[in-house]
């Protein structure tokens, strides 16, 4: 069998609002537009993907929060409604999924190996999460391709960020060895946002793109700076940064994605393409990939 | 009941689903359902027209969400705990109670919104609270979130605003907290026969709050606060907050009789269920230097001053 790899890499933050604004006929709810720089952006990066030859869709999500290990969708088909439970104004999302449950046993399999706890989830009434609903939309629009969800251990709230990261550091490592012995081509997404300080109060017409901004400046600068190091090259320095970058901008890096996907891509050292950055609600939100191929590679913004 | 209190009681109550799912699994469990099934009946038994709930396990990132939807109806799934079983739930939400409980909140300065959506995710707590409190939704219910950001001031003034949508509908309630003690669990699958609570350390604490709870001393507990969330509480979210949704909504004095019908591990965590009563007599007397607040008057912008 021919060894399996990983085709990309793509940091993917899942406002719902971003679904809000591209009325796509699954959602309820209707928008006027808004957070265009993100849209935008991530129309490009789902033109990219549609040239790309791979097999499934790995995601890693901050919303299918677990505390007793890590676990992984284990059913071959989920179609559901998923309501946003913090804004069901914006994000009443009929889905109709395929997952790649062959793969994500694997992904169980290797990271039992590695000492992680694991458990598959075969619930067929498990309702999944927002986050990963938004990121595959934003990205694969056809859903023609199976996905795997992983949950995120919360690690950052039970020990400590330093804790948090090793314990993705090993999960990602875990599921490049399954991806490689799967012979899969696979995308991963990391799904989350950057700085994460929500405004608490919503402006009447959430779209009102006057009323978006970043919720201080310190939380922006910090992202530039992660952003300017992932335009280097210089992820093992992301990585080590994390911890006081998580601590001071409460960044939804906590959950463990983007070390997880800069472990299991064995931590990238070619700049990133980055296709956009743009607060939602005050969080700061960047669409960039990693990808190992020199040949399709691109400066994008 | 005092005399001007629409409360009649409070219940504190855990959000985990092993009482509702796996009641037989271990014997702290059972003893948890027990719990849960006295305090139906004794809802049954009052004449409660409401039973209002306030979850830890319903987060808010925008103000505060109330439940509005008359009929919520759907099948829910723990995200840990899925392989015990789906909950499927059919309640019935007082909506003019809802409509009511986010307008007292806006006049005192809060952000609050209702929530009238089909399938809108009604979280584990909630879930399991309603399914044995109030199983043939016998009384209509409401339930409000707890916003991530919220502190202190801010939860006073949404449980003061629970008392007075109360008052002004001349609605009596049942108000149910739903939380745990301790809140480490195990980060690891365990055999529920040999559940505990995670350390001694946690039991200990749980045990002090527990007194406190039994002896009536709810204000107390409510400025204790502050130290329970730094000694035996995850780091989730700012606060530990239910002891002063319930004080601010009860009144904020220790005069109640504490039952605390049961305290059993729920995969480490401390799940307690206990019953505060109003009545005459005070325990207690402590006194505190944070401010009794009436009107929520927003963040206060500290980091927008002293810039230029």
């Amino acid at each position: 069998m021919t060894k399996g790899e990983i085709v990309l890499g793509c940091l993917a933050p899942h406002p719902p609002h971003l679904v809000y604004a591209e009325n796509p006929p699954q959602n309820e709810a209707f928008s006027e537009g808004g957070w265009e720089t993100l849209r935008w952006g991530y129309a490009k990066l789902a033109r990219k993907l549609k040239t790309i030859d791979y097999d499934a869709i790995v995601i890693f999500t901050p919303h299918w929060q677990t505390y007793i290990g890590t676990h992984f969708l284990g059913l071959p088909e989920f179609k559901s409604k998923s309501v946003d439970p913090v804004f069901p104004n914006l994000f009443r999302y009929n889905y109709d999924l395929k997952v790649d449950v062959e793969l994500a046993e694997a992904m169980h399999e290797e990271t039992e190996k590695a000492g992680i706890i694991t458990k598959m989830m075969r619930n067929p009434d498990f309702r999944v999460d927002y986050g990963t609903i938004t990121s595959c939309h934003l990205l694969n629009p056809d859903w023609d391709k199976p996905i795997v969800t992983i949950s995120s251990n919360r690690n950052s709230h039970y020990y400590s960020n330093e804790v948090m990261i090793e314990q993705a550091k090993a999960l990602g490592e875990a599921c490049m060895k399954a991806i490689e012995k799967s012979g899969k081509k696979v995308v991963l997404v990391s799904s989350h946002s950057l700085s994460h300080r929500h405004f608490v109060t919503e402006a009447p017409l959430p779209e009102d793109m006057s009323r978006e901004h970043i919720y201080n400046h310190s939380q922006y600068v910090w992202d530039m700076k992660i952003i300017d190091m992932f335009r280097e090259g210089k992820m093992q320095e992301v990585v080590d940064i994390m911890p006081e970058y998580t601590e001071q901008t409460i960044a939804e890096t906590e959950a463990g994605g983007l070390i997880w996907m800069m472990a299991a891509m064995g931590v990238p050292s070619y700049p990133a393409e980055i296709y956009g950055y743009q607060s939602v609600i005050g969080t700061g939100n960047c669409i960039a990939c990693w990808d190992p191929n020199t040949n399709t590679r691109e400066l994008v913004l | 009941m005092s005399e001007d209190s629409p409360i009649l009681f409070g219940l504190y109550v855990p959000p985990h689903p092993q009482p509702l799912l796996s009641p037989d699994a271990n014997q702290g469990y059972s003893n948890l359902r027990a719990a849960f099934e006295t305090c139906r009946k004794r809802i049954e038994e009052s004449d409660a027209d409401l039973i209002l709930v306030y979850s830890t396990t319903w987060p808010s990132v925008v103000g505060h969400q109330i439940q509005a939807l008359k009929e919520s109806i759907w099948t829910h799934v723990d995200d840990d705990f899925h392989y015990l079983g789906s909950m499927p739930y059919n309640f019935k939400i007082d909506t003019d109670f809802a409509n009511e409980y986010c307008s007292a909140a806006k006049k005192r300065g809060l952000h609050a919104r209702t929530v009238e959506y089909e399938g809108f995710p009604i979280d584990t707590g909630s879930v399991v609270a309603l399914s044995l409190l109030n199983p043939d939704n016998r009384i209509p219910a409401c339930i409000v979130s707890s916003n991530m950001y919220a502190n202190r001031s801010e939860t006073i003034v949404l449980g003061k605003s629970a008392s007075d949508a109360l008052i002004a509908q001349g609605k009596k309630a049942v108000i149910v907290v739903v939380s745990s003690l301790s809140n480490r669990m195990f980060t690891e699958h365990i055999d529920p026969a040999d559940d505990r609570i995670h350390s001694s350390k946690d039991n200990e604490w749980n045990e002090k709050i527990l007194q406190f709870f039994a002896d009536g001393r709810l204000e107390d507990l409510s400025q204790l606060s502050r130290e329970i969330h730094g000694q035996i509480r995850v780091q989730k979210v700012v606060a530990y907050k239910p002891a002063w949704w319930l004080a601010s909504a009860m009144g904020q004095h220790n005069n109640y009789q504490g039952e605390v019908l049961a305290y059993e591990a729920l995969h480490g965590s401390g799940g307690a269920v206990i019953q505060l009563t109003p009545s005459t007599g005070s325990f207690g007397d402590k006194e505190f230097d944070e401010d009794d607040v009436e009107f929520y008057q927003g963040d206060r912008n500290v980091l927008n001053k002293g810039n230029f």
